[in-house]
């Protein structure tokens, strides 16, 4: 294996390699940043360039898109409030107040840091446990993903400022929303009112841009004729590079559980990085002695999202290299171009293919550093691209909006769903729902449904569907986290009913919903 | 004067007509002299795309002009291939095609958006064979070991696969019928999900697609695959056929134009699409894959398109209430 180590060193450790990779990671950061285009469609377009190349250079590569698509995605959620892809959800709960007040360059370098940190991570566990965890992540069977399902909607608890009635109610809105097309076990059709178009169901990034991109537009910049995006305007300077860092590095508790936390939901097969940062953000916002400040733009809210949502990409990698089992669609690019190459996942790749699998796991490494390079010097750049006065911002982002929704499927019908998500987004914010329970369930729903009718099929056929559902240590513990997260909310208020009015965004009257 | 206006109208009505078929004709005769949009009705990273990004510099090479890759998932590609169906017909717009997706939805759904025969193949170029596999460490060491054990003990056992009223779907369905016994289908949303299920466990049997059973080969035991012949990769295994049940079951995958597509200018598309079936370096390396490469051209395509809708149909009405 060392020597394996040092060839895969040498192989990325060449001036042409080293090019790629920067190339990479550059275009990563493109595809990540443009809602519409994503990581899988960046890593998809380049594979028959990589034909061209050695193999270890194609991965490297295909390496350096990868992890920088997934800080890319945080540049439009801090700026704009709109994620570029649905991993970077929870990165706009406080990267769009921070902007909102002038500190978007310390979004932005948090966000490339901690994306930085995540991936660094991840690629260590990647690199040392991967065959043992391959074989724990196959432990995920219908009820572990149900229940992971149901973990992931006691986030609403948390993410429901104000009011826990109005979280639940988007929440179910969000799971009404994501049955709509092809049932996923089934095959029926459901809620398509006549269009062919909607068999396709909602895609979460229309969603997201109508949810969140659009309301904002609508609401500050042309309801309130304000002059520029944010609040205050951004002065960046080179001191905050320097600070932001710092202060991410004296959290190493929030870090590594973040970290972790992405890198666990990234190996569990089909969990994506959106459930991976708001499952982080979520744990971030309650493990903190200052939990009030989430929500309003602090760097620790950017750092969790983000650095879970890095991490989940290594994850992810850890049962495609060691079983040939993708657990995200960019990983199924990458298995493709490895069978292309003519490599197959499994023992092979770290026995007759070390060299190029360890290029290629340094190269992920080697990028993750790169990231905080382009991300701390260019935000400088991009922070300022919220200085641009209104009149010209807004149209351009509206056509981005336009453009995005169609690129993701080419489907004229997803502007217009984006359209009606935009105003009810709107109307919604209005009266005080956050969007962000209603995507919340978008994204669970078809977890928790197909988990649900499998385990059904399946509990029948082992002749109890209860205690298939149930006894199994990893559905035990998602049990017991899902209940612990409910509870919380009612730990506080007996907590802070000791300590003097502590401020909590918990409206008593809903607690019974 | 009504007769005049009735005439006069007719007139300008055929000479229209006569002026798009020249432009068509005119059109094919220097096609291709644009770009090509090849159309993958699923998501980026699956097989249809790779393929297609297999394909993509040779087609290049082979037609001279562009070919621009474009996504358009959903509905398990009932939406892709709708939308094909509103595209011009000249050759322009092609798009990836899969049986035996495009003749189980429109059976199964009410309303797909297409029908079978609306879409025009050009050729096939790759199959799936499909096969049933138990982990290596299962009671089960032939195929008729299974069927006792299913007999004994109905609905007993858990068969994974991808997908409902999919090629997986119809194989559980027809062995059901011609074994005479009943299993429980799990099916899941891809066959990375139903081969993860399987490994793990959650499932005992797969049916699943040949690459991804030659890719798991040394932790799995395939009893059998619905192939004519046997699947050249791993010889030893036996088809359905020959242990006397009538299965063939096979994931092909292919590409069509819209319908009223010029046939000269198919036979550009068919004649590319053919050149890079049959070149052996292709063909190398879909086998070490685990697929199985093909090289079947519009005629025959149309007549396979037709036999799976006739055996088929039978099939989806019996089991769909």
């Amino acid at each position: 294996m060392f020597g394996a180590v040092i060839a895969g060193l040498g192989n990325v450790f060449q001036i042409f390699n080293l090019l790629f990779l920067f190339i990479g990671v550059f275009m990563g950061i493109v595809f990540g940043a443009l809602p519409g285009l994503t990581a899988t469609m960046g890593l998809a377009l380049l594979v028959p360039f990589t034909f061209t190349m050695s193999p270890a250079s194609g991965l490297i590569m295909l390496a350096g898109i990868y992890v920088g698509a997934m800080y890319g995605d945080a540049i439009p959620a801090i700026l704009i409030n709109t994620p570029g892809t649905p991993a970077a959800i929870a990165t706009t709960f406080d990267g769009f107040p921070l902007s909102q007040k002038g500190m978007a360059q310390h979004g932005l370098v948090a966000a490339a840091f901690a994306s930085s940190y995540g991936s660094f991570i991840a690629n260590i566990v990647l690199a040392t446990a991967a065959p043992p965890l391959a074989r724990a992540s196959l432990a995920f069977g219908p009820p572990e993903y149900f229940w992971l399902g149901i973990f992931g909607l006691t986030i609403i608890s948390t993410l429901s400022s104000g009011s826990m009635f109005k979280g639940f109610l988007a929440g179910a809105l969000g799971l009404l929303l994501s049955t709509i097309g092809m049932a996923p076990i089934g095959g029926d059709v459901r809620l398509t009112f006549g269009f062919p178009e909607l068999q396709a169901g909602i895609a979460l990034i229309v969603a997201l841009i109508g949810f969140f991109c659009l309301p904002e537009i609508l609401s500050s910049v042309i309801g309130q004729r304000r002059a520029t995006y944010a609040r205050e305007p951004v002065k960046p300077r080179m001191g905050v590079i320097g600070e932001v860092i710092a202060s991410l590095l004296k959290k190493p508790g929030l870090m590594l559980r973040s970290s972790a936390i992405g890198t666990i939901i990234g190996f569990a097969p089909g969990a994506g990085g959106n459930i991976a940062s708001m499952v982080s953000y979520n744990e971030a916002c309650r493990w903190d002695r200052h939990s009030e400040e989430y929500g309003k733009g602090t760097i620790k809210g950017v750092a969790a999202s983000e650095s879970a949502n890095s991490a989940m990409a290594p994850g992810s990698l850890i049962p495609l290299l060691t079983l040939g089992i993708p657990g995200s669609p960019p990983a199924a690019v990458i298995l493709g171009a490895l069978m292309l190459h003519g490599m197959k996942p499994g023992a092979e790749l770290f026995t007759a293919y070390a060299d190029v699998t360890y290029a290629f796991i340094i190269a992920l490494l080697v990028a993750a550093f790169m990231v905080t390079l382009i991300g701390s010097f260019g935000s400088f750049l991009f922070s300022r691209i919220i200085n641009i006065p209104s009149r010209y911002l807004a149209p351009g982002i509206l056509f981005m909006t336009v453009l995005g929704s169609y690129s993701i499927r080419n489907n004229v019908l997803d502007i217009w769903i984006m359209f009606v998500f935009g105003v009810i987004g709107y109307i919604s914010n209005k009266l005080k729902f956050h969007p962000a329970p209603i995507v919340l369930g978008l994204i669970l729903g078809p977890f928790v449904e197909e988990g649900l009718v499998q385990s059904f099929l399946a509990g029948k056929a082992a002749g109890g569907t209860f205690s298939y559902m149930v006894f199994r240590p990893i559905s035990l513990v998602l049990i017991g986290l899902s209940l612990m997260s409910l509870m919380w909310p009612l730990a506080i208020k007996l907590k802070s009913r000791w300590r003097t009015e502590e401020r909590q965004p918990i409206n008593e009257g809903g607690q019974d919903a | 004067m009504k007769r005049f206006v009735t005439v006069m109208l007719s007139l300008v009505c055929a000479a229209t007509v006569c002026v798009a078929a020249v432009c068509v004709a005119a059109g094919a005769a220097d096609y291709p002299s644009g770009p090509i949009t090849y159309q993958i009705p699923f998501g980026p990273g699956g097989q249809s795309d790779i393929e297609a990004r297999r394909q993509q510099p040779m087609l290049e090479k082979e037609l001279g002009v562009k070919v621009v890759i474009q996504y358009k998932p959903g509905g398990g590609g009932s939406v892709g291939w709708a939308s094909l169906l509103r595209q011009k017909p000249d050759g322009y717009f092609i798009s990836g095609m899969n049986v035996p997706h495009i003749v189980l939805q429109p059976l199964a759904r009410g309303n797909a958006g297409y029908e079978t025969n609306q879409l025009e193949p050009i050729a096939f170029f790759q199959a799936t064979p499909i096969g049933v596999a138990v982990l290596i460490d299962a009671p089960f060491q032939t195929l008729s070991d299974l069927v006792d054990f299913a007999k004994k003990n109905p609905g007993a056992v858990l068969c994974g696969g991808s997908g409902t009223w999919s090629g997986h779907h119809i194989a559980f369905l027809q062995l059901q019928k011609l074994a005479g016994i009943t299993m429980t289908y799990i099916p899941s949303k891809g066959a990375a999900a139903s081969v993860a299920a399987f490994l793990g466990g959650h499932v005992k049997v797969i049916f699943g697609n040949s690459n991804d059973l030659y890719q798991h080969r040394d932790k799995i035991r395939v009893l059998a695959f619905g192939t004519d012949k046997p699947f050249t990769p791993m010889p030893d295994v036996p088809t359905f056929k020959s242990l006397g049940y009538n299965l063939l079951a096979s994931i092909d995958r292919g590409a069509a134009v819209p319908p009223g597509t010029p046939p000269e200018v198919i036979a550009v598309l068919e004649k590319a699409f053919l050149n890079i079936a049959n070149d052996p370096d292709v063909q190398k390396q879909m086998l070490d894959a685990g697929f199985v490469p093909v090289a079947m051209g519009e005629k025959e395509a149309k007549t396979y398109i037709q036999s799976k809708v006739d055996e088929w149909a039978p099939v989806v009405k019996e089991f769909k209430k």
